[in-house]
């Protein structure tokens, strides 16, 4: 059970952006979720999308320096504290974190949360353990 | 394994012979240049020699040395010994240090210089069934045209192919199964990247030897080179000044470049004081062409530092070995009163895991300079967090510092981000106009 992110490097110059989702739009590729940390010389771009495959290949073919990373990714409500709930599972289970973005379904009146964490088993073992929904590759399209 | 030399009484001659050829060709050497370079006769004039006094290569020490300013000075013909009408090939320097020279050969002079090239193709192991697939720069540059002539005289398929159009390369070197390889490092090196991102495994590649020179390189970007093209990588050494490449190549036993001494007598001196030191000694090397007739340099300063030995080889050779360079004071960089020499970063980033595709940026900001390397990242060493890659850039930085003594700032950048040149690659940019 696992969500797949693409990570790619990007250098922090104009119009870095404008070429990799062109590049994605042209091959039909749709972004569902996405976060960028960035920094003086550089950014890191993170992204979910609904065709891993074809987004790896193309951004791949055309330079870029793309990886997978394995996140987790866990369904909550759309509602206030439900976010701060979900996380206080983690950090009761001692689970720590390096980042994390959310979204909306287009479809439920839910939200969906990708975490980048220290150990994606454990995480996951606790959020199921306190009744949550995890959502995988999969999903991603339908969501 | 049987032993095989292009030319094997010479390559193979007693040293007390070689040391006997040096000595005769030496004092006809300087004859021909006192009677026909008024430049160098003047110089020698200065000195108070004259022919009569070189009896000998024990006598070397008494002539005047020759630098590149003095080539720059006699531009284009102040140092020419033939009649221009003799001559049938100019060739030029690449001009890496902005400074251009042009050197003149006769008909002799390329026969020479392509017999030294042929014995480094055959110490790799060519012969009449290689297909030798030349991809240093053809025209003013010697690379092309000295390895070229140097295939042709060893009976080998020539493939001219000049440097570029890398996919153009890669469909020659497949389709036609060249065996050889000849360039610089740093475009075998792009050669081999290319390779692998194609999806090629080293024993799908018909290469069995490549010859690499004209620019500095590692062992660690040999090793590289090696292991990407799955051959047996041979250093070769030359400057225009004494023909091009091929002044000295490596054997079997890579460790060092026998250097042709029939035809180029070499010492090794200190930079500072010009002082000859003895055999083992790590100084500045400095060539005499003994044979060459129409830009016959006699004691000329190469700014290469080196140690050459005497150590018997295993291949058979008696020609004298000289060490890799070690640096070159054109490439030495001082920054913030410390000399920084390119080669030690690619030794340090080859063994932090990063590929040798860099570029150090020096500047000045307040009186103090500003050294940055920028190296590009690999997917192997990428991490999707921003703590990673400054954390990246932290040891790299330290590893560095414990290298050059001095503290860099690392930027990694994106793969390819760096510009690369197909001839030679593009290493310091000194933004600090210190000699304006």
């Amino acid at each position: 059970m696992s969500l797949k992110q693409l990570t790619i490097f990007v250098e922090n110059k104009q119009g870095a952006l404008v070429d990799i989702t062109e590049t994605l739009a042209a091959n039909n590729v749709n972004i569902r979720a996405l976060s960028i940390a960035d920094t003086e010389e550089f950014g890191i771009l993170r992204l979910i999308v609904n065709d891993n495959q074809t987004a790896i290949t193309t951004l791949h073919d055309k330079g870029y320096l793309i990886k997978t990373t394995e996140v987790v990714g866990v369904k909550i409500g759309d509602a206030p504290g439900k976010l701060s709930t979900a996380l206080k599972v983690l950090d009761e289970n001692g689970i720590n974190m390096e980042y994390l973005y959310a979204f909306m379904s287009r479809t439920e009146k839910h939200a969906y949360v990708v975490l980048r964490v220290a150990d994606n088993a454990a995480a996951e073992t606790a959020l199921e353990g306190a009744g949550y929904h995890m959502i995988t590759d999969a999903d991603v399209d339908k969501l | 394994m049987e032993k095989r030399y292009f030319q094997k009484e010479i390559e193979t001659m007693p040293v007390e012979q070689i040391k006997k050829l040096q000595s005769e060709k030496l004092v006809k050497q300087v004859k021909h240049v006192y009677e026909n370079v008024a430049y160098y006769r003047d110089l020698m004039d200065k000195k108070g020699v004259t022919p009569d006094d070189i009896k000998g290569i024990e006598d070397l020490h008494k002539l005047p040395f020759l630098t590149k300013s003095d080539l720059r000075d006699a531009y284009p013909y102040g140092l020419l010994a033939k009649p221009l009408e003799d001559c049938v090939r100019i060739q030029s320097t690449s001009g890496t240090t902005g400074k251009r020279v042009v050197a003149f050969y006769t008909q002799h002079d390329i026969d020479l210089w392509e017999d030294c090239c042929a014995r480094a193709i055959v110490a790799a192991g060519g012969s009449k069934s290689d297909v030798c697939q030349v991809a240093y720069g053809y025209g003013l540059f010697t690379g092309g045209p000295g390895l070229n002539g140097g295939s042709h005289k060893v009976g080998c398929l020539t493939l001219p192919m000049s440097s570029g159009f890398t996919e153009r390369q890669i469909m020659f070197m497949n389709d036609l199964k060249a065996t050889i390889l000849c360039c610089t490092p740093s475009y075998a090196a792009y050669i081999g990247e290319t390779l692998k991102e194609m999806g090629y495994t080293p024993d799908q590649i018909p290469l069995k030897a490549g010859i690499f020179g004209a620019e500095p390189w590692t062992q660690e970007m040999r090793r590289n080179i090696e292991e990407t093209l799955g051959i047996k990588a041979y250093d070769i050494y030359g400057l225009t000044e004494t023909s091009g490449p091929g002044v000295s190549f490596e054997c079997e036993e890579q460790t060092g470049m026998h250097i042709n001494e029939d035809h180029f007598l070499a010492e090794i001196i200190d930079p500072e004081t010009g002082e000859v030191l003895p055999e083992g000694s790590k100084g500045e090397l400095v060539f005499t062409s003994l044979d060459k007739e129409a830009f016959p340099l006699l004691r000329y300063r190469t700014r290469d530092i080196c140690v050459l030995s005497r150590k018997k080889c295993s291949c058979g050779r008696t020609f004298i070995k000289m060490s890799k360079p070690m640096g070159r004071s054109d490439d030495m960089l001082i920054i913030r009163g410390v000399n920084v020499f390119p080669s030690q970063i690619e030794t340090v980033l080859l063994k932090e895991g990063y590929q040798p595709n860099y570029q150090i940026v020096v500047d000045r900001a307040n009186n103090t300079d500003t050294f940055e390397v920028n190296v590009e990242l690999n997917t192997e060493k990428f991490t999707d967090t921003v703590s990673g890659v400054t954390a990246m850039e932290k040891s790299l930085a330290e590893a560095l510092k414990t290298m050059l003594g001095i503290n860099p700032k690392v930027n990694l950048v994106p793969p390819k981000s760096i510009v690369r040149s197909e001839g030679k690659a593009v290493r310091v940019i000194d933004k600090r106009n210190l000699h304006d």
